[in-house]
């Protein structure tokens, strides 16, 4: 079979797209808008019956809503544009062609059939409201299970195009040296992606087989504990995708290169390293589990990987800083950060998300994450406040801003509503951190998860939460809203620009073919990258970084202090 | 030289460590160890630590057990359901059933006390949640959970579900009443 070795030449970059990828990432990430769009419209439900005073659907509809906002959010929306960012990483920032197009289609195939048979199972059978964790021994119907498991199939060879395309940059000479910072990290999020699916098939498939009768009993505890090698890891796939994507997004918009590559590929090695362990952070309230083996789990050996995390909340910025300061900015500690384009919804975004994610989303995970501090935050609404700020203000809003960047440079379309645009990323991100610290607020006077009633309707014995606890869940409602508007804002921009948007096009455009105009292999000069010019104060070379994270420990510190003291009020247990 | 393009140097991981990170690295990494230990060191001086004492068994033989505890120390039946309040004498193993959708029985301990409460499911996934202590804790089916539990203070407390158990799991709900020590 011929291999298509067409590409174009990106106006814009410079970069060579190869054009069967090309199409698949258009695809993917079209596909993952709808699924956005899908989870977004029941996530609007999902906040009218949890706001009290609106109470919209009826018990078992919410948890059939809810069931499925899981799903289409955290496993379709996000992995269908995971698939597109792996394809971008490995085609476009590598100069080279795709390897198997089919199988990256047979891959799609697959993934798309899955989608729509576990969307089928929850949402047309109604039968299948388990949850996304579908923990047994509640049952779901067995094409829940035969759906993800579908899915995962298509994902999985959707990663080892991935490490195809890798292999074929190699050989045929597509780049010089190692490969780019982003898509190492694109490669961390494919690597942590294959021990996660096979996580995955380990639980879903006999779980499958047990919805089919053919086998009788699945332990309750095995399942949460394999299960959650899954869920867990899954969520790792995310952060060091929307890492590798602020990273992309600091080079693209201000040039920023790592401020040492060594230090952020470490961090990304200790993500594949440690991450898997997570699995605990969901089990530290669960019998039949030793404290040994939670403390080493949850904090992923000895917090390794929330070091990693630390080191990229601060090369992040870092980067930025300093490329900003070799450009003139280096007045004072913030100039910097003040003259930065915050009209530009890449950028905003992209920022927006790095704050969130870490003051938000990375604190409180490492509360919950602590074995002890879990007992007064495990299943309340808690755990959704941590992880719509992690893969909502992290994840979504940093996909949210590369889109910005990929609808004129891969879809070829000027952005529709541009002044709507510089707005989105504040609606979005503001609104879904509110959103997520007012849960936290509920959380923490013991407002339950998943829970349909927090007055308890129709329960022989009621309980009273706090006017103030009422108080957070309409605040909740109110910021989810606005948080609703925003990612309306982002769906009709997208669809309205990829759709009928002015195509861009470029005079004398033509299409080349790799094999004739490929780089001759220059080699590198074998010399050491200077330090960084005379910029900065005290000989660091971004202060104004470094003075965020010292305020960024300090918050960390004081709140994770805060916590131990509010444990210690509890009753005695041992 | 940018993060979307190759290293510029052939040996990148030559290029010597800015200030800024080196100091960071080392910070972060006192913080991460010094939360690690934390949880050790409240194993051993702190009060609130979840049991590691669980054992493996059959909702029959959990029934039976509870059955005799509430045939003893039952003191009162409440709610349309006839539940029965349980008060067990203090240092005791209490019993605690959770089940498609009640708590039971009733219990009702005694300030500054320490008990043994046992808590098992009987079919599905439940979730333990002491309000407004906010103590939760997960409970399986044919794990019987032993947890040294000891109340502080005098009032009505309540037992909520915070694990999805199905469309009537917002009914699950019960009381823990905590009373002032007889003498």
């Amino acid at each position: 079979m011929a291999v298509n070795r067409m590409f174009r030449v990106c106006p814009a970059t410079g970069f060579k797209v190869h054009e069967p990828a090309e199409a698949l990432m258009k695809i993917n990430a079209v596909t993952a808008v709808v699924a956005l769009l899908v989870g977004g419209i029941l996530a609007l439900l999902v906040i009218l019956t949890r706001w009290q005073t609106v109470h919209l659907l009826p018990a078992d509809a919410f948890y059939m809503v809810l069931t499925a906002h899981g799903l289409n959010m955290l496993v379709f929306w996000i992995i269908f544009f995971e698939v597109a960012v792996l394809y971008f990483c490995g085609t476009v920032l590598l100069n080279s062609r795709l390897a198997t197009p089919t199988f990256a289609w047979v891959a799609y195939a697959l993934m798309l059939i899955g989608a729509l048979v576990n969307n089928y199972a929850v949402m047309i059978r109604g039968d299948s409201s388990v949850m996304f964790t579908s923990y047994v021994p509640m049952g779901a119907h067995w094409s829940f299970y035969l759906g993800l498991i579908l899915f995962a199939v298509g994902a999985l060879i959707a990663c080892f195009v991935f490490l195809g395309t890798l292999v074929v940059a190699k050989a045929e000479r597509t780049y010089n040296g190692s490969v780019s910072l982003v898509t190492f990290g694109a490669l961390t999020a494919c690597i942590i992606a294959v021990f996660t699916i096979a996580a995955g098939a380990i639980i879903l498939i006999p779980t499958f087989f047990w919805s089919i009768g053919l086998i009788s009993h699945i332990d309750s505890l095995m399942y949460r504990t394999v299960w959650w090698g899954f869920g867990h890891s899954s969520q790792q796939i995310n952060v060091s995708a929307h890492v590798a994507v602020w990273y992309a997004i600091a080079a693209i918009v201000f040039g920023a290169k790592p401020m040492s590559e060594k230090v952020s590929r470490g961090a990304f090695l200790l993500y594949i390293l440690f991450l898997q362990l997570a699995s605990a952070h969901h089990l530290l309230a669960d019998p039949g589990l030793t404290s040994n083996w939670k403390i080493f789990n949850t904090s992923y050996a000895m917090y390794l990987a929330v070091l990693a995390s630390m080191v990229h909340g601060l090369t992040v910025p870092g980067a930025i800083e300093v490329a900003q300061r070799e450009k003139g900015f280096n007045k004072g500690l913030f100039e910097w950060l003040r003259k930065a384009p915050w009209g530009n919804p890449v950028f905003s975004g992209m920022f927006i998300s790095l704050i969130g994610f870490g003051f938000l989303g990375g604190i409180s995970g490492v509360m919950m994450g602590t074995e002890q501090l879990n007992l007064i935050i495990h299943n309340t609404i808690y755990v959704p406040g941590h992880f719509h700020a992690t893969v909502v203000v992290g994840t979504t809003l940093a996909f949210m801003s590369l889109t910005y960047f990929v609808i004129p440079t891969i879809f070829r379309r000027e952005l529709m509503f541009p002044g709507l645009a510089k707005w989105q990323p504040y609606l979005f991100g503001l609104g879904m951190s509110g959103f997520s610290l007012f849960m936290m607020g509920a959380g923490t006077l013991g407002v339950p998860r998943r829970h349909w009633d927090m007055s308890f309707a129709g329960a022989l014995m009621q309980h009273e939460f706090p006017a103030t606890a009422w108080l957070m869940m309409t605040l909740m409602a109110i910021t989810g809203l606005v948080a609703i508007v925003g990612g309306a804002a982002y769906l009709l921009i997208t669809v309205c620009s990829v759709f009928i948007g002015k195509k861009i096009t470029t005079p004398g455009f033509k299409h080349i073919s790799a094999r004739d105009n490929a780089a001759a292999p220059v080699s590198l000069p074998n010399v050491v990258v200077p330090s960084h010019g005379n910029i900065g104060t005290a000989g660091f070379v971004a202060p104004g970084t470094f003075v965020l994270a010292i305020g960024f420990l300090i918050s960390f510190v004081l709140y994770y202090f805060v916590n131990w003291k509010y444990l210690s009020t509890v009753w005695p247990l041992n | 030289m940018s993060a979307i393009l190759p290293p510029a140097a052939k040996y990148w991981w030559k290029q010597p460590l800015d200030r800024v990170e080196g100091t960071w690295i080392v910070i972060a990494l006192t913080w991460c160890l010094i939360m690690f230990f934390m949880m050790p060191y409240w194993h051993v001086y702190g009060k609130q630590n979840l049991s590691n004492e669980a054992y493996r068994t059959t909702p029959e033989v959990y029934q039976k057990k509870t059955q005799e505890m509430v045939d003893k120390y039952t003191v009162r039946k409440e709610t349309a359901q006839e539940i029965p309040v349980v008060h067990p004498p203090a240092g005791s193993d209490v019993y605690l059933i959770a089940r498609l959708w009640q708590w039971w029985p009733i219990l009702e301990l005694e300030e500054g006390k320490t008990y043994r409460l046992h808590i098992m499911s009987m079919d599905w996934l439940h979730g333990f949640s002491l309000q407004p202590e906010n103590i939760n804790i997960e409970v399986h089916p044919g794990y019987e959970h032993i947890v040294t539990m000891t109340p502080t203070k005098a009032d009505n407390y309540s037992i909520i579900c915070n694990e999805f158990c199905g469309v009537n799991h917002h009914t699950m709900a019960s009381k823990l009443y905590v009373v002032k020590s007889a003498k």
